[in-house]
C-alpha cells in the first residue's frame, strides 16, 4: 500500500496531467458529424505521432552503434508517422473543401 | 560567476523547452476541436502540424538529459529527411480509394517507433539499476517501458494485419480456437510484464525484453486476424488510440508533457471515436472485437426457391431516363472499382434530362465512415447532391429508382425485420420504399458481412450484374443513344 502511495506521489503531476487529458480527449470529439470520422481518425492518427520526440531524445543521446542505428530507424518511423498523417489527413479534407463551393 | 550564469542559461533553455509543449499540446487540443467540425476542419490538422513541428524543432534545440543536449544532430535531421520525403511522397501519390490502408501503416509506424524507444531504454534501465544493486525493475519507469512495448508492438502488428486486410492481401482466419490462442497470449504478456518488473536487474540481460517483444507482435497478429475485413475502420480506430496510449507511456518516462498530452488526447478520443463509429453500425465493441459476424448469421434465411430478376442495360437506360427522381447508394463496390468519376458523368447526364439525381450516403458505407463523402468529392459531385441516410430515407416513397452501386450491407433489409440477423438493429438505407430498385453488383456473392441480402430478391429489384465501371460505361453509352 505504501510503494502505491510512495508511487502516487512521485507520479503526481504526471498523473495529473494523464487524468485531465483523458476527460479533455472525450469531450473535444464528443459531437463530431459522422462525416469526419475518418479524417477525425487520421488526423489524431498524425498526433500521436509525437511519439517521434521520444525517438529525436533516445538517439540523441545513443551510446552505441546498435541504438544509434535503432533509434534512427525509430527517428524515420516516427517521422512518417507523423508528415503521412497530417498530408493525407489534409488531402482527404481538401476533398471536403471543394465540395463547398 | 561563471557557474551561475551557466544554471541560469540551462534552466532558461529548458524553459522554453517546456513552453513549446505547452503552446504543442494546446494547438493538439485545438486542433482536434477544429477537426471535429466540418468547416473549421482542414485548418485544426494544420494547427496540430504546426503544434508537431515546434515540439520536434525546440526538442532536437534545446532537450538536456544529464546537462547533455542532444546529439547526433546531423543523423536525427537525416532520419528526419527520409522519414518526410517518404511520407509525404507516398501520402500524396496514394489513391483516396486507399486511404484507409495508408492512415493504418502510418499508425503501425507509430506503434513500432514507441516500441523501438522501449527496446532501447529498457536495456539502459536494466544496467543502471543493476549497478545501482536493485534487487527488482519495480517501479514507474520499468511499467512505462513494458506497457509502452506492448501497446506499441500490438499495435504494430494488428495495424500490418489491418492494412494487409483492407488491400485485400489477407483473408479473414476465423477459428474459435484463434481465441484461445488470442486470450492466452494478452494473459502470457501481462504475466511477464509482472514476471520482469520483479526480475533481478542483470547489465546486458536482454532475452527477456526480446522475447516480451516478440510475443507482443504474435498478440497484435492474432488480435486481429479473426475480426472480419468489413470491420477494419474499427481496429484500426481501435489500434489509433493504442498508439496514443503508447506514446504517452514514453511521455511517462522521459517525464515529457508534449509526449504524455498527445498521446493521451489521442487515446482517449480514439476510444470514443471507436465507440462512437460502432454506434453508427449499432454494434457495442465487443461484438466487433469477438467477431459476431458470418457466425450467428446466415441461420435466418433459406435461398431455396428465390430467383433473381436481371434488368438489360437498355430497360435500366429508359427507367433512368424517364424517371423524375433516382437516387444512387454507392459503397465499397464504387471505391474498388474506381467508378466514382463515371458516376458522377451518369448524375450529370440524367440530370440534363431533366432527372432529379441524388445520393443516398450511409454513414459506414464503403470501408471508413465518410468514405463515400471523400470519393465522391473527389469527382466532383457537388456536396448539396451528397444526402445523408436519415434524409434520404425520408425523401424514398417518392423517389422512381434507386441504384445501388457496389453497396450490400447498407441496403439489406434484414437489418429491420430478421431478428436473428447479426446486422439487426443496424440503421439501413430503405430503398425498398421506393418504386424501383437497380442493383449493380458483380455476382450473387454476400456482402463483405457475409450475410444474405433479401433485397436482390425482391420483387421491385432488379440486377445488372458486372463490373460497377463496366457496366456504367454501357449504362452512360445506352442512355445517350437513346
Amino acid at each position: 500500500m505504501e510503494e502505491i502511495l510512495k508511487f502516487f506521489l512521485e507520479y503526481k503531476d504526471l498523473i495529473f496531467i494523464i487524468v485531465l487529458s483523458v476527460f479533455l480527449g472525450i469531450e473535444v470529439i464528443s459531437h463530431v458529424p459522422a462525416v469526419l470520422h475518418t479524417p477525425l481518425m487520421s488526423g489524431s492518427n498524425a498526433i500521436h505521432g509525437v511519439v517521434i520526440i521520444g525517438a529525436i531524445i533516445v538517439m540523441g543521446h545513443a551510446e552505441n552503434t546498435l541504438s544509434m542505428i535503432l533509434g534512427f530507424i525509430a527517428v524515420i518511423l516516427g517521422t512518417l508517422n507523423v508528415v503521412g498523417g497530417f498530408v493525407v489527413t489534409d488531402r482527404m479534407l481538401e476533398m471536403f473543401k471543394k465540395k463547398k463551393k | 560567476m561563471e557557474t551561475i550564469t551557466k544554471v541560469i542559461e540551462f534552466t532558461g533553455q529548458i524553459s522554453i523547452l517546456e513552453i513549446s509543449y505547452l503552446i504543442a499540446s494546446i494547438l493538439f487540443i485545438l486542433g482536434l476541436k477544429k477537426l471535429s467540425h466540418p468547416a473549421t476542419a482542414r485548418s485544426g490538422n494544420l494547427w496540430a502540424a504546426a503544434g508537431m513541428a515546434a515540439a520536434i524543432l525546440f526538442t532536437i534545440l534545446f532537450h538536456q538529459k544529464d546537462g547533455q543536449p542532444i546529439g547526433n544532430v546531423i543523423w536525427i535531421v537525416v532520419a528526419l529527411a527520409i522519414g518526410s520525403f517518404i511520407g509525404w511522397y507516398v501520402s500524396m501519390k496514394v489513391k483516396m480509394t486507399a486511404m484507409p490502408q495508408m492512415v493504418s501503416i502510418f499508425n503501425g509506424m507509430g506503434g513500432a517507433c514507441a516500441a523501438l524507444i522501449s527496446m532501447m531504454e529498457f536495456p539502459k534501465m536494466q544496467d543502471h539499476l543493476a549497478s545501482g544493486g536493485a534487487t527488482n525493475m519495480l517501479g514507474g519507469e520499468g511499467i512505462a517501458i513494458l506497457l509502452g512495448l506492448m501497446i506499441g508492438g500490438v499495435s504494430f502488428a494488428g495495424s500490418m494485419i489491418a492494412f494487409g486486410k483492407l488491400d485485400g492481401r489477407i483473408g479473414d482466419l476465423k477459428h474459435p480456437i484463434l481465441r484461445i490462442i488470442n486470450l492466452s497470449f494478452l494473459a502470457l504478456l501481462l504475466v511477464s510484464i509482472i514476471l520482469i518488473l520483479f526480475m533481478k536487474p542483470e547489465a546486458g540481460n536482454n532475452l527477456p525484453i526480446y522475447l516480451f517483444a516478440l510475443a507482443a507482435l504474435i498478440y497484435g497478429v492474432t488480435f486481429v486476424m479473426p475480426i472480419g475485413g468489413a470491420d477494419m475502420p474499427v481496429v484500426i480506430s481501435l489500434l489509433n488510440s493504442f498508439t496514443g496510449v503508447a506514446a504517452a507511456m514514453g511521455g511517462f518516462l522521459y517525464g515529457n508533457t508534449a509526449m504524455l498530452t498527445g498521446g493521451i488526447l489521442v487515446g482517449s478520443s480514439g476510444t470514443i471515436l471507436t465507440i462512437l463509429m460502432c454506434n453508427a453500425m449499432n454494434r457495442s465493441l465487443l461484438n466487433v472485437i469477438i467477431g459476431a459476424f458470418g457466425v450467428a448469421g446466415a441461420a435466418g434465411t433459406e435461398d431455396g426457391d428465390k430467383t433473381v430478376k436481371e434488368i438489360s442495360l437498355s430497360d435500366a437506360a429508359v427507367l433512368l431516363s424517364y424517371s423524375q427522381k433516382v437516387f444512387i447508394v454507392p459503397g465499397y463496390g464504387l471505391a474498388v472499382a474506381q467508378a466514382q468519376h463515371l458516376c458522377h458523368e451518369l448524375d450529370t447526364l440524367l440530370a440534363s434530362k431533366g432527372v432529379e439525381v441524388k445520393y443516398a450516403i450511409h454513414p459506414v458505407a464503403g470501408r471508413m465512415p465518410g468514405h463515400m463523402n471523400v470519393l465522391l468529392a473527389e469527382a466532383d459531385v457537388p456536396y448539396e447532391k451528397l444526402v445523408e441516410m436519415e434524409d434520404a430515407n425520408n425523401e424514398m416513397s417518392n423517389t422512381d429508382v434507386v441504384v445501388v452501386i457496389g453497396a450490400n450491407d447498407v441496403v439489406n433489409p434484414a437489418a429491420e425485420d430478421d431478428p436473428s440477423s447479426p446486422i439487426y438493429g443496424m440503421p439501413i438505407i430503405k430503398a425498398l420504399d421506393a418504386k424501383n430498385v437497380i442493383v449493380m453488383k458483380r455476382s450473387m456473392a454476400a456482402g463483405y458481412a457475409a450475410i444474405p441480402n433479401n433485397l436482390f430478391y425482391h420483387q421491385k429489384n432488379r440486377m445488372l450484374f458486372g463490373d460497377a465501371k463496366v457496366t456504367l460505361q454501357k449504362l452512360i453509352a445506352e442512355i445517350k443513344s437513346l
